[in-house]
């Protein structure tokens, strides 16, 4: 059996006294994209932030359960969240590269932040990451103007490579096409398929296709719990659960 | 699309159906318009009549001194009734420096504090308090410079500043506890509200993508405060200037503790200087002559020129600034 490389146990959010996530429990596994699907508010987005602790920033908000990654749960007293995320990268909804760095800068950044200092170090991680995303042939020459003048795609693309220059095992990705048009959201796609090789990807998404061209697992949430999860094509083609089917079939949400 | 003729027609109706009281409501519409517009340009008028009185008042010193009166070191009223503002406005620009030095690094931790680490009910208390030391009146800082300030700093902090570093030559010579670096503390605590305050909007206005992009990368709090600070960056300078241009205006506690000493440049810090707004206050009822009065009108329309220019563009760097930070959150 292979070891899941998140493992979920019990986990319940709350913001304020709004109770967002019911008892959650779930595997993910290593080397696959995993699709959060599910009406708006349903809390995948905030189970998302809850993989890498970052449902606990904003203010009134509040987490109980486990969430088990590497064998070490993450909520444990003593475990630093800063570490977490290091090892468990996000993408969020909007683009968000930093308007004031320059593209190399911009994927250079979580690297700093580690302590690399070596120009040659950052050099060969910033070409690599770019490359990665595809974005390489449309910044090289550009590396020293700022990230804001790309393109809504291309900054999406900038804002993976920037998650993915620190190398985390993770990698965390909130409704990542939903402000792109089609022809990014493509690039995006067939991106997010290449990195299953030596990442593990979580996807929350609003497109219930998107979820089945390019995920290996789905999970339906819906009002805070978790309904259905298993392969995506057991999901699509027979679902066990009504109100799955119902979501997918598009009779709601 | 809107049919232009259609919102046309619909007016017309009103106008005929209710003709009289709509035709009244338009006239004092209209009327308010022009009353409020009237008091809105005396703005500008007041601001016109006043430099054309300043220059009005100070051409007699200009024609006497010419550009010579920016760069004379003399001011002796008394026998050779040469005017020259050189020690005046190096006065008022290294106390502004000073006060800026002490108050920007402090304004920052304010700022910061109230937008990025306290909770929100907290902070706008704190923040209140921050803006009530600006509503308290310039004569009560100056008294209390002098009757708390003065002997605390003359007693605990000079001497011993003397003590251990009086061979180097800004830190020895005589020790009045009044004095330019003494103006320059009073002058700093009164410009830190202006500054944390804008300081704290501008923070404030910063996306919350920029920290949570930042905390997703493995960022520190600190780290990401250092992000925030980078990505409001030119607003901060513009509140500097802002600072600067209040400090530079600053006349009555200043004029109270700088001890009033006209000089090129002083001996050490602890020496009397003195600047351009405290001379004008001191000497103006007794300027007994022409040319002495003019010469104190000039330094006046000097000093408005500077506060000017320094208020218009550090006002223009901090509207452009939390323009653009709020204009990249709309992307």
């Amino acid at each position: 059996m292979v070891v899941p490389k998140i493992k979920v146990e019990n986990l319940n959010a709350w913001f304020g006294k709004k109770h967002v996530l019911k008892n959650i429990n779930m595997e993910i596994k290593e080397n696959t994209v995993t699709a959060i699907i599910g009406p708006s508010g349903c809390g995948k987005t905030t189970f998302l932030r809850c993989l890498n602790r970052m449902h606990e920033i904003i203010p009134g908000a509040r987490v109980s359960g486990k969430v088990i990654f590497n064998g070490i749960n993450i909520y444990d007293k003593g475990v630093d969240p800063v570490i977490i995320r290091k090892k468990i990268g996000m993408v969020f909804q909007k683009p968000n590269p930093f308007p004031m760095m320059s593209i190399y800068d911009n994927v250079a950044i979580g690297l700093k932040l580690n302590g690399v200092r070596d120009k040659k170090a950052l050099d060969t991680a910033v070409r690599q990451s770019l490359e990665l995303v595809n974005l390489w042939d449309e910044v090289k020459d550009d590396l020293n103007r700022s990230g804001a003048n790309l393109s809504g795609g291309q900054q999406q693309r900038l804002c993976i490579a920037r998650a993915l220059a620190v190398e985390p095992e993770v990698l965390l990705m909130d409704e990542p096409c939903s402000a792109l048009d089609p022809i990014s959201t493509a690039k995006i796609e067939a991106l997010i398929r290449r990195l299953t090789e030596n990442y593990t990807i979580v996807i929350v998404t609003h497109n219930i296709q998107q979820a089945a061209r390019i995920s290996d697992y789905t999970a339906f949430f819906y009002l805070g719990e978790l309904i259905e999860y298993g392969p995506t094509k057991q999901i699509f083609e027979n679902p066990k659960h009504e109100l799955t089917r119902k979501y997918i079939m598009g009779e709601f949400g | 699309m809107r049919n232009p003729l259609r919102t046309t027609h619909f007016f017309y109706k009103l106008n005929t159906q209710y003709s009289s009281p709509l035709k009244w409501h338009i006239t004092g519409d209209s009327l308010l318009k022009i009353i409020s517009a009237l008091f809105a340009s005396s703005v500008l008028l007041f601001l016109g009549l006043m430099v054309y009185e300043l220059v009005n008042g100070s051409w007699l010193s200009i024609q006497t001194f010419g550009l010579n009166f920016l760069i004379g070191t003399k001011w002796d009223p008394a026998i050779s009734q040469v005017f020259g503002a050189l020690p005046l406005i190096l006065g008022t620009t290294v106390t502004s420096v000073i006060a800026l030095l002490i108050s920007v690094p402090i304004s920052l931790g304010i700022g910061l504090a109230l937008s990025e680490y306290m909770p929100k009910k907290f902070g706008f208390a704190i923040s209140f308090l921050v803006e009530l030391l600006a509503a308290v009146p310039s004569v009560i800082y100056g008294l209390w410079g002098i009757y708390v300030l003065i002997p605390f700093l003359r007693d605990h902090v000079y001497l011993y500043l003397r003590t251990f570093f009086g061979f180097i030559p800004i830190f020895s010579g005589p020790i009045y506890g009044g004095g330019f670096l003494t103006a320059s503390i009073v002058l700093a605590i009164m410009v830190i509200p202006t500054i944390s305050s804008i300081l704290r909007d501008l923070f404030s206005a910063v996306p919350n993508s920029l920290r949570e992009a930042m905390i997703a990368l493995g960022a520190t709090k600190w780290e990401t405060v250092k992000a925030v600070v980078s990505y409001a960056r030119s607003g901060v300078i513009g509140a500097v200037i802002l600072g600067f241009g209040r400090a530079v205006g600053e006349t009555m506690a200043v004029t109270m503790i700088i001890g009033n000493k006209f000089q090129v440049w002083p001996s050490s810090l602890f020496d009397a200087w003195y600047t351009m707004s405290a001379i004008i206050a001191n000497e103006l009822l007794e300027a007994t002559y022409d040319l002495y009065v003019s010469a104190l009108i000039n330094i006046a329309l000097v000093l408005l020129f500077v506060t000017l220019v320094i208020n218009i563009l550090s006002r223009l760097i901090v509207w452009r600034s939390i323009r653009l930070v709020r204009g990249i959150v709309k992307e």
